[in-house]
């Protein structure tokens, strides 16, 4: 009665991710193989295309600045100069900076971000999950949490330094707070959003309250999760930055702000350099994770920009 | 009638409206569904058919009146149910094997076991081969075969069908009928069957429910005394069915025209 059952599943598994017909023999196969490479030359060429474009992006960027700062048109003094930049960077892998290897300072600040990272949006997931589903906790807290909200939270982080003295959790702590709100929120409407057909269904099916929350409200929820880790690495770089400057022997916030204590602008350019690099290969990592904790999604429309 | 599957009496569910007033889906509705019988429920947009089987299901309460299935008094989910939905209400995240074999598991057969007769499920609605494809990989008509498979397994006594197939295209929603009446043949499974499709309605029905325009309510019940085994793509040529049809459709008529009317006005307001 059924097309789909007449098919053996072996010929079912070298479709592509999309029911089509049968496979065809001959003719058929020939014109799809045709297409394929076809289709595969184009996406390349685009592929090529872009990564031309952003290197002369870059060349316009940086050639632009340089050239200006070279001319003396503007003060390489206070706007700073790439080559410049290129040449503290340097210093500092071969020689080290003023507080140290390079490295460690990386270390240092990665620790802080990574701890403040994992533990404000353990803390986010867990709450933003509970008080999606415990309707009389989100509304007794709801005016606490707007209002801590709304405060600038990176104040804290003075707070934290006379708490947590010159110890990692000073910084990480701020960090905490930043990353926290972002994914409590983003958790929580994940949890409001759920499709109630699909509550409904679990529920006829069979499912108690722990399962709906294992498997059906946190699943889903999950898009919404993993869309605000994205943003919340970049935060957790800010808390441990910006909590560096409260109090802090090491790191690159530290390293950053010595240099602009000194009049060190290529200096300041070349750790921000440091932390970009380190944020886009964190923001990496979370894609990478992103992808095989929601396999089940349809894959990315290929016209659609990864940022 | 003694012994119904499901018993409607008297029931009136109001709902509350964002605006604060109060709005009346169903009104002094009384019906019943014999064991093993299927029935097809079909009125006008807005008549309250969903909110009959939500009901029914123990997913809402009534605001009056008594629901009972299997003699007992609806107060939670009852046992037995399976409720396949208009929407596609399978889990994206999970597998088609797991989406079949998650009402086992949740009623605490074990994982192996569940999956065993998962498998099993699967191809009775053919769809073997496809046990590790997502549900986004497979078109609408295979996902409607998933949520039934999903409802089936758990070997319901009472299935509901809230218009299941009014999103697929008409070659693929015969077949569904015609698989869904093989399907309910070889159980013995009473079927609530909502539909606006008066066509669908008796050549799949027992017997059809007309419910009036909003507030639902019964406006008459008629014997679909067609031969079984049916095949619904050839059961509309016969004359019968053009009787039946036409006996309800002049009932049915003037709750669409008044359904019709009620959304003019207020597309006017």
């Amino acid at each position: 009665m059924s097309v789909r059952s007449t098919l053996p599943p072996s010929s079912v598994g070298v479709q592509g991710p999309h029911p089509g017909p049968p496979p065809q023999a001959g003719e058929g196969n020939r014109l799809d193989a045709a297409l394929t490479a076809r289709r595969s030359r184009t996406a390349r060429r685009r592929r090529l295309m872009i990564y031309a474009l952003r290197l002369a992006f870059a060349v316009v960027w940086l050639g632009s600045w340089e050239l200006t700062t070279r001319l003396n048109w503007v003060d390489p003094f206070f706007v700073g100069q790439p080559s410049g930049v290129v040449v503290r960077l340097w210093t500092w892998v071969t020689d080290g900076t003023a507080l140290g290897p390079l490295w460690l300072q990386a270390a240092v600040t990665m620790e802080e971000a990574v701890l403040g990272f994992v533990v404000g949006s353990a803390l986010g997931i867990v709450l933003g999950i509970l008080l999606g589903r415990v309707e009389l906790i989100a509304e007794v807290l709801s005016p606490f949490i707007k209002g801590a909200n709304a405060i600038p939270r990176v104040v804290l982080g003075s707070l934290f330094a006379i708490m947590f003295g010159l110890s990692v959790w000073g910084k990480a702590s701020t960090a905490v707070v930043l990353v926290f709100f972002v994914v409590f929120f983003n958790a929580f409407q994940g949890v409001r959003e759920v499709d109630r057909n699909l509550i409904a269904n679990a529920r006829i099916l069979g499912a108690d309250n722990r399962r709906l929350t294992a498997e059906i409200i946190i699943p889903s929820a999950m898009s919404w999760i993993l869309a605000s880790l994205h943003i919340s690495f970049g935060l957790a770089i800010v808390g441990a930055v910006v909590g560096e400057l409260f109090g802090a022997t090491a790191g690159l916030g530290q390293l950053i702000y010595n240099a602009g204590h000194t009049f060190d602008v290529n200096g300041v350019f070349a750790g921000m350099f440091v932390l970009a690099v380190l944020a886009l290969i964190a923001e990496g990592l979370i894609t990478a994770l992103e992808n095989r904790l929601i396999k089940w999604r349809p894959s990315r429309v290929s016209g659609e920009i990864p940022i | 009638m003694a012994g119904a599957a499901i018993e409607l009496r008297a029931v009136t569910k109001r709902f509350a409206t964002p605006n604060g007033g109060i709005y009346t889906a169903l009104h002094d509705l009384t019906m019943e569904v014999a064991p093993g019988e299927f029935c097809a429920v079909v009125g006008p947009t807005g008549c309250g058919k969903s909110t009959t089987l939500a009901l029914i299901s123990g997913l809402e309460r009534p605001s009056a009146g008594e629901v009972a299935v299997m003699g007992k008094p609806v107060n939670g989910i009852p046992d037995g149910i399976g409720y396949v939905f208009q929407t596609d209400a399978v889990f994206p995240w999970k597998s088609v094997l797991e989406n079949v074999a998650a009402g086992p598991r949740y009623r605490g057969t074990p994982g192996g076991e569940a999956r065993a007769q998962a498998r099993e499920w699967i191809s009775r609605v053919g769809l073997a081969g496809f046990e590790d494809r997502y549900p986004h990989q497979l078109s609408g008509g295979m996902r409607k075969r998933v949520g039934l498979a999903q409802s089936l397994i758990n070997g319901p006594r009472i299935l509901l069908m809230d218009e299941p197939f009014s999103a697929l295209d008409v070659q693929t929603r015969t077949l569904m009928e015609n698989e869904l009446l093989a399907l309910w043949s070889s159980t013995s499974a009473s079927v609530v069957f909502v539909t606006h499709d008066l066509e669908e309605a008796i050549a799949l029905a027992d017997r059809v429910v007309l419910l009036t325009a909003g507030p639902g309510t019964v406006k008459g019940t008629f014997e679909v005394d067609l031969p079984r085994p049916r095949n619904v793509a050839e059961i509309r040529f016969q004359p019968r069915f053009a009787q039946i049809y036409e006996a309800i459709w002049n009932q049915l008529r003037d709750e669409v025209l008044v359904s019709y009317e009620r959304q003019k006005h207020a597309a006017a307001v």
